[in-house]
């Protein structure tokens, strides 16, 4: 059966607002069960689910088990290296073999872009998106939306800014999804050496100083700078980045407003953020990862066939 | 009849004899023995002729052999393709250049021309034997595949090839602009967030070309261009006087970097596919002759290779099969230009750019003919190719005009 959202969470590209809006209001009812002294709600049970991660990853793979083992799924974790063994045979094969089990669902990380895609296209099993080389990451999207309506109450008319390296970053490609689609004003702000080509063409404001930036936004979603850009040849030095780029408790002085902090995780504390604003009283980077969990839930029981209006009643049981 | 080299384009009869043209005009007499096919209605041209195809013979038959790749040639039309020797090993040497006349010799089919390497193992470092490698049958140098990166080896290959009358055959692209590149930097690799590769990477190696073509008096010959800024500095080039000859594919005059969306694995090549503004000039550039004419740059790739994600693909695409009609049914249906002038920029002119038999049917001329259907409708299935690989973007595509009958040196290679 083919849920509200399709069969697969690929990316926020080609999703639809209401989509968006229905993963996220379904979120909040999945948020308390995470409060509760037993944090396990019967809504999966019997289905079975393999987190497939070909990168590395500590919290996204983390946030999905929580958030599996929440809704009483069975999950496997497969961490496999796509180093020995050339990605795209690995991927095929994998595939066919997963196939052969009878999974239900497949939350997979991989280096290629568009690798969650291919593997939708070639099983029936529900297919999650946990990044996908440079191209989307919608759950984080997802949990960063979660995250501003919580803090302002909306996200349309708001002015939310993507900092630092946007060219690498699947983060940043799916929050401009997200945030346009649901009538954000969003920009982009960095060195030009880490601005996609074309990137104007989106819709999207680019600013090349911080200051501007500050002066401009609502919301700051600092990205993670990769440190082998630098060796690279993107930057000329971390130094050089945090004296130019970095966000700090004196810039964000100098704005007329209260701006809120989102960082994706995981920092870099004195690099693209001062620890002052990741530790500050408007960043929102820990509700993040606590809204994490809640998305995910939303994800995963809206992909498996539940309805949003029965979310509340699917938390009962035991 | 179509005749490109001397503007010919008449209802005529054309006599065939121990493998020449012997004879072209109305109402010729049947000698003794000879055989008549009756055309009436359709086009009789000299047979098409590809300057960029890959076999895969030797090193990875699976995919491509001398043979295989001759035989989807005639049944594409064409009566002669040039073998590029990024083969493995790498066709570096006369004794290399040797086993692909033979192996063309021995499938009796398409003339396959060697191509023999610019450097040895196509390293970029040491000039191959051009002159052992000439004797034996090349046709013409390239290091295909990569570009012949050091500026001097550019040069001195140049020179070198001058001295035998032969043109280097470059694939321009700066190696460092390039890395990693996937596909066509610009508005669609940022969404998909694929690694692109920028149009001037193109563009400075055919400045360099250009530059060093200049300076030695060499015949450089710029393989599958891509970009409107390279054509604009090859019109530049030839405006000057400079000894310069340039090559389009049929899918670069056709498809743009949209194709790659979802993607798809058939439509990652190198050059990638570029931009609508690119393929106008491309086909601009075509019409008035500031590019010569029209190669396939045929790559067989197995199946299961292009199963893959995109980054991990390999690049290319088979072409033989869909050239001629591709580029019938998108320019002259498009209006671009007429028949003759396609049948020139796949025929006459590349058989002029590396001084090859065919590209004519004046008499004395090789019996290298096609008999063309303008009109014929069909639809490409990938699984009905003589080729051995089915790596093509253009898998159900409607298409008008085909190859119904190919003759090499008087035989009939190919019937439809």
């Amino acid at each position: 059966m083919t849920s509200i959202l399709g069969k697969d969470l690929t990316g926020l590209e080609h999703m639809t607002p209401e989509q968006i809006r229905l993963i996220l209001d379904t979120a909040e009812p999945f948020k308390e069960v995470s409060e509760r002294p037993i944090k396990k709600v019967p809504a999966l049970r019997g289905k079975t689910i393999v987190n497939l991660f070909f990168e590395a990853s500590t919290r996204t793979r983390i946030s999905f088990e929580f958030a599996e083992k929440r809704l009483s799924a069975d999950t496997v974790n497969v961490t496999a290296s796509g180093s020995s063994v050339s990605k795209g045979e690995t991927l095929v094969d994998t595939a066919r073999n997963l196939e052969a089990m009878r999974i239900d669902m497949v939350v997979i990380r991989h280096p290629s872009s568009g690798a969650a895609e291919f593997l939708g296209d070639r099983i029936a099993s529900n297919v999650i998106n946990a990044g996908d080389g440079k191209h989307e990451h919608p759950t984080q999207a997802l949990l960063d939306l979660l995250t501003i309506r919580d803090k302002h109450g909306k996200i349309e008319g708001l002015k939310v800014c993507l900092v630092g390296d946007v060219l690498h970053s699947r983060v940043a490609r799916s929050n401009l999804w997200g945030l346009t689609k649901l009538g954000a004003e969003v920009a982009v702000c960095g060195p030009w050496t880490l601005m996609p080509r074309g990137i104007e063409e989106l819709g999207v404001t680019v600013f090349g100083r911080i200051e501007e930036a500050i002066e401009w936004a609502d919301v700051l979603n600092v990205l993670r700078l990769q440190l082998e850009r630098m060796e690279k040849g993107f930057i000329p030095s971390l130094r050089e980045y945090y004296r130019v780029f970095g966000v700090t408790p004196e810039r964000l002085e100098r704005s007329p407003r209260a701006i809120t902090i989102m960082h994706p995780g995981p920092m870099n504390r004195g690099v693209e953020i001062d620890s002052r604003v990741a530790d500050g009283p408007h960043s929102v980077i820990l509700d993040q990862v606590t809204n994490g969990v809640a998305v995910r839930m939303a994800v995963l029981y809206l992909l498996a066939g539940g309805r949003a209006e029965l979310a509340d009643a699917a938390k009962g049981g035991e | 009849m179509i005749d490109p080299s001397r503007d010919l384009d008449d209802a005529v009869d054309v006599l065939i004899q121990d493998g020449k043209i012997t004879a072209v005009g109305r109402g010729l007499g049947t000698p003794d023995g000879a055989t008549v096919r009756n055309v009436t209605g359709k086009v009789v041209a000299p047979g098409l002729v590809d300057l960029h195809v890959h076999l895969r013979e030797p090193g990875n038959e699976d995919e491509e052999t001398v043979a295989s790749g001759a035989r989807a040639a005639a049944a594409g039309g064409f009566t002669a393709i040039c073998a590029m020797p990024n083969t493995d090993p790498v066709t570096d040497n006369q004794a290399a250049v040797g086993f692909i006349v033979r192996q063309s010799g021995r499938a009796g089919l398409a003339r396959v021309h060697p191509i023999g390497a610019v450097s040895i193992g196509q390293k970029g470092e040491r000039l191959a034997e051009f002159g052992e490698m000439v004797s034996a049958g090349a046709v013409a140098v390239s290091d295909d595949g990569k570009p012949v990166v050091p500026s001097h080896l550019m040069r001195t290959a140049l020179e070198y090839a001058r001295t035998f009358g032969i043109p280097v055959a470059d694939h321009c692209e700066d190696p460092t602009l390039a890395s990693g590149g996937v596909m066509h930097e610009g508005l669609v690799s940022t969404r998909l967030g694929l690694k692109g590769i920028p149009s001037a990477a193109e563009a400075i190696m055919v400045a360099r070309d250009v530059l060093l073509a200049e300076l030695t008096g060499g015949h450089v010959h710029l393989c599958h261009m891509s970009t409107r800024g390279s054509v604009a500095i090859i019109r530049d080039a030839k405006d000057r006087g400079i000894r310069v000859t340039a090559e389009v594919t049929p899918h670069h005059l056709t498809l743009t970097d949209y194709a790659c969306e979802e993607y798809d694995t058939h439509a990652k090549m190198n050059p990638p596919l570029r931009e609508a503004a690119d393929v106008a000039a491309l086909r601009g550039a075509l019409k008035d002759g500031v590019i010569d004419c029209i190669a396939s740059d045929h790559a067989p790739h197995a199946y299961d290779e292009k199963e893959a994600a995109f980054d991990d693909a390999p690049f290319g695409i088979v072409g033989l099969e869909t050239a001629f009609a591709v580029a019938h049914t998108d320019l002259v249906g498009g209006g671009v230009f007429m028949l003759p002038d396609l049948i020139r920029r796949m025929s006459t002119e590349p058989a002029r750019v590396f001084h090859l038999p065919g590209g004519t049917l004046a008499a004395g001329a090789v019996a290298d003919v096609v008999v063309l259907d303008p009109a014929a409708k069909w639809t490409v299935d990938p699984n009905a190719f003589h080729s051995k690989s089915r790596n093509t973007p253009f898998t159900g595509r409607a298409l008008t005009g085909r190859a119904i009958l190919t003759i090499v040196a008087g035989t009939i290679v190919h019937e439809l």
